[in-house]
């Protein structure tokens, strides 16, 4: 019996190591669990590997970077539906403090604006000044403030440090922010 | 011993299944179900991925008034065909047209509504 433990926990890892890069792929829409293998227009769709495959990689989400893919000239998406309108780029950041034991988030208009008018988040969803928006990360994961986009369309929430990025030593050493909320 | 083997081969078992029994859609796929299989037809599936490489988020949750809440816009066929909402690019000209049913109406039948798919996590997804 002995010989043979090396060779199963060999191919043990082997068969793991296979599964998590199969995991790791696109599923194709006939095997997402959403859509009906059976309809008749099925292979007109566009299948997310194509589509996602040549885009800038992220190890979260969707497996795009889609700031750098849009940075990057990989995409270009339009801004108005007819007419291109030129975009309002607000290049100002905004710290969050109140983070308890996290670090602090500093928060870049710029990728947003990149993507996105002001209209989209002010001031339906965030008003604009600084400490009058209640931000938690219960709401958050409720689905509202960030959580809007985070963890549905835009990177998900396990991806605590692209928010909670900034060091309170960092700040409290000088660092350059364009605003500061406690939250 | 042969508890380890049994141990392993329970291991290769699971790492082969792996990829079957945990399929997923893609992350930010929208099903929309509100009224489709109430009216008849399969739930609409969105592929959310798709169409922001090609138009960014204002066109649609600002320009087309589409909210950012699976479900809830009151999108509707009349509003569509009178090219409200989808209709503003699926008419036949920018994108296919409405009456090719079977490409927004592509879901596996009781799909409830939400933002579904996901590396890493599941998010918020029910909205």
């Amino acid at each position: 019996m002995k010989p043979y433990r090396p060779i199963l926990l060999s191919v043990a890892l082997l068969a793991i190591a296979t599964a998590s890069l199969s995991a790791g792929k696109w599923q194709s829409l006939k095997n997402d669990g959403l859509h009906d293998p059976s309809n008749p227009s099925i292979d007109v769709l566009q299948e997310p590997s194509e589509a996602l495959g040549v885009l800038q990689p992220d190890p979260a989400g969707n497996k795009v970077d889609w700031v750098q893919s849009l940075e990057l000239g990989y995409i270009e998406p339009r801004r108005g539906l007819r007419d291109e309108e030129a975009p309002e780029i607000l290049d100002s950041t905004v710290l969050m403090k109140n983070t308890q034991e996290l670090p602090y988030v500093l928060f870049p208009h710029k990728p947003h604006t990149q993507w996105m008018s002001c209209e989209a988040c002010h001031e339906s969803i965030f008003i604009s000044q600084i400490d009058a928006n209640p931000i938690n990360m219960g709401r958050i994961l409720d689905g509202e403030y960030c959580g809007l986009c985070h963890g549905a369309v835009s990177f998900p929430l396990t991806e605590c440090n692209r928010c909670h990025n900034t060091d309170s030593a960092a700040i409290s050493a000088g660092g350059a922010v364009g605003e500061e909320g406690s939250q | 011993m042969k508890c380890r083997q049994r141990g392993a081969l329970a291991a290769i078992t699971f790492a082969c299944l792996v990829p079957f029994v945990f399929a997923w859609a893609e992350y930010a796929d929208v099903t929309i179900n509100t009224r489709s299989e109430l009216e008849g037809v399969a739930p609409v599936i969105f592929p959310h991925w798709f169409h922001r490489i090609r138009y960014q988020c204002s066109v649609c949750h600002v320009d087309l008034g589409i909210r950012m809440r699976a479900g809830t816009t009151g999108i509707t066929m009349e509003k569509l065909i009178d090219g409200q909402y989808c209709g503003a690019c699926h008419d036949g000209d920018t994108a296919w047209s409405a009456d090719n049913c079977d490409l927004c109406h592509s879901g596996r039948p009781g799909l409830e509504t939400g933002i579904k798919g996901g590396h890493e996590t599941t998010g918020p997804g029910i909205y």
